[in-house]
């Protein structure tokens, strides 16, 4: 196994592991997701179709409204919501989102995280440090 | 960061659990923005539509509600966005019982904590406008837009639970618009051309709003020679932040931290990028959708104001709108009271279209409202709706307001976009 530790900003929520889905895109919960089916919905999203159930979703930046903040505890309260969010960088929003849900989220990295991290990769996240491990070759 | 007595004491319960609560939630969010400390804000203005709450943000507001009242009540004026259920037309437009048993039970949390239900995203043509320099917590993206652009005002986007937070404490981590060093201008466009419309307002808005892509973006434009008015720029901003999640602009000659082309830079100003009319036609282009069944037509995001509301029913006098089509007109309870006493509502209404008052459209359970009615092509003159719209299911299009009235009346997509 290898293991590549990228440098973000001190992020929000709980140490996770999980199963990234990784997209050069932007996200807002209310403009892209079918939160019901737990899909990605909107036609021009870079992931239509795609669960982002329990995936620790890798895209670039959030965007549009203001929704997000209570839709992130909603979809936790059904077992619907992603496990983790990392972004190049945030709005408010997504950061008040995820305190409120108690979902992990980091962003500002080092480098572009939508280019640092492959869809499939297994991450350890730690908001606390602000640190990412990609832990390829992983089981 | 720097906690006063009073903060220290929220923190540690002496204010009761909510205050604490919303402390707590606070210094989360100002630690990951690096906050130094908080600033007290006049307002603030909560979005909690119930299809965003659901069940269990409802269950929060509700575990709220049951504390005593000195410590549940918010501390500053608090006023709401949009609703998901106008309660006098909501079986008209095949929403379900139980969406309006959530809402109402929404209502009775809120109304406890001492918040008033303006359910409006226009509350600066409606309510109470924030003055410059006054800090605010607001929870509308299009409110945020306007309030720090066009009046100067110093806003964060501020969700429904951190609105709520800042509602209970009476402030705000201080980061973002709250700081001059983030108003300062980051690009620059020159636009070419005057947007003759609202629709065009929106789209030009749009287009800037996907060109600067970023909540930590400043757009300046330069190149409009006349000043713009309240719908025009309502429209403008509403959709810059929804395309771009921009939560400012300054506009040369317009906007108050903007009265000169230096005003907004810190140095020299940047190479501009320009606009012209074409690719403004290219814009909305990507949403024209000529000769196709229209089945709903859409006046909402943001809500109608009273002048919007007269236009529209200059258009609808004497008129029927196709019985395939429906046409909605979406408006703030204050407007559409006023609507009511001058007759403006009896005029579209008599149309076949239906008013709707205190929600908007994206906010209404917008996909259960497809199913329900058979609606998928959906036609407005909101830049931001279409914008939205998509993910629930729709296939939008993007007409003036004339044309959408001509629409819905031929019960299929007509004309060309011209002034209205």
């Amino acid at each position: 196994m290898t293991a590549v530790t990228l440098q973000g900003h001190v992020g929000i929520g709980p140490r996770v592991e999980g199963i990234a889905l990784v997209a050069q895109d932007n996200f807002s919960a209310r403009y892209d997701l079918d939160r019901i089916k737990g899909v990605f919905s909107r036609p021009g999203h870079a992931l239509f179709g795609q669960s982002y159930v329990d995936r620790i979703l890798v895209l670039n930046t959030a965007k549009g409204g203001v929704a997000t903040a209570w839709m992130l505890r909603e979809m936790a309260s059904r077992n619907m919501a992603p496990r983790a969010l990392l972004f190049n960088r945030v709005n408010p929003i997504m950061a008040q989102g995820a305190a409120f849900a108690g979902v992990a989220m980091i962003d500002r990295f080092d480098v572009d995280i939508t280019r640092a991290i492959e869809t499939g990769d297994r991450l350890l996240i730690e908001p606390e440090t602000g640190k990412v491990t990609i832990m390829r070759g992983a089981g | 960061m720097r906690l006063n007595e009073e903060e220290k004491a929220m923190l540690a319960g002496e204010h009761g659990e909510p205050r604490r609560w919303a402390l707590q939630h606070q210094l989360q969010v100002a630690s990951f923005f690096d906050a130094e400390d908080f600033v007290p804000v006049g307002q603030a203005h909560i979005m909690a539509d119930t299809e965003s709450l659901g069940e269990s943000g409802v269950e929060f507001l509700e575990s709220l509600a049951r504390h005593p009242a000195d410590q549940r009540r918010v501390r500053v004026p608090t006023i709401t966005d949009p609703r998901g259920v106008d309660f006098r037309r909501y079986k008209d437009i095949g929403q379900k019982q139980w969406m309006a048993d959530l809402e109402a039970r929404a209502i009775v949390a809120f109304e406890a904590l001492g918040i008033l239900m303006t359910d409006t995203c226009i509350n600066y043509q409606t309510i109470m406008p924030p003055v410059l320099g006054e800090h605010m917590a607001y929870g509308d993206t299009g409110v945020v837009i306007y309030s720090n652009s066009v009046l100067g005002a110093r806003t964060n986007f501020e969700g429904g639970p951190s609105a709520l937070a800042a509602a209970l404490t009476g402030r705000t981590p201080r980061y973002g618009f709250h700081l001059d060093r983030n108003r300062r201008g980051t690009h620059r466009f020159v636009v070419e051309f005057q947007p003759q419309d609202l629709v065009e307002w929106g789209a030009l808005g749009g287009l800037i709003g996907r060109k600067a892509g970023s909540y930590w973006s400043v757009p300046v434009i330069e190149g409009i020679t006349s000043v713009p008015g309240s719908d025009a720029l309502k429209h403008f901003g509403a959709a810059m932040a929804s395309y771009g999640s921009i939560g400012m602009f300054h506009m040369i000659g317009v906007t108050p931290e903007a009265p000169d082309a230096k005003a907004p830079w810190d140095g020299a100003a940047p190479e501009p990028e320009i606009i012209g009319r074409q690719e403004l036609e290219r814009f909305c282009s990507e949403y024209a959708a000529f000769g196709e069944k229209v089945d709903v037509v859409v006046f909402s995001a943001p809500q109608l104001s009273l002048v919007e509301m007269q236009a529209l029913a200059d258009l609808l006098d004497g008129r029927k709108v196709h019985p395939e089509t429906t046409l909605l007109a979406v408006t703030s309870p204050e407007v559409k009271s006023a609507s009511d006493r001058m007759g403006l509502t009896a005029r579209i209404e008599s149309s076949g279209a239906l008013v709707l008052s205190g929600v908007c459209f994206y906010q209404s359970y917008a996909r259960e409202m497809a199913e329900v009615n058979g609606w998928r092509r959906l036609l407005t003159n909101s830049a931001k709706l279409v914008n939205i719209i998509s993910g629930y299911g729709y296939v939008p299009a993007l007409a003036s307001m004339d044309a959408c009235v001509e629409s819905a009346i031929a019960g299929h997509i007509v004309g060309e976009r011209r002034a209205g």
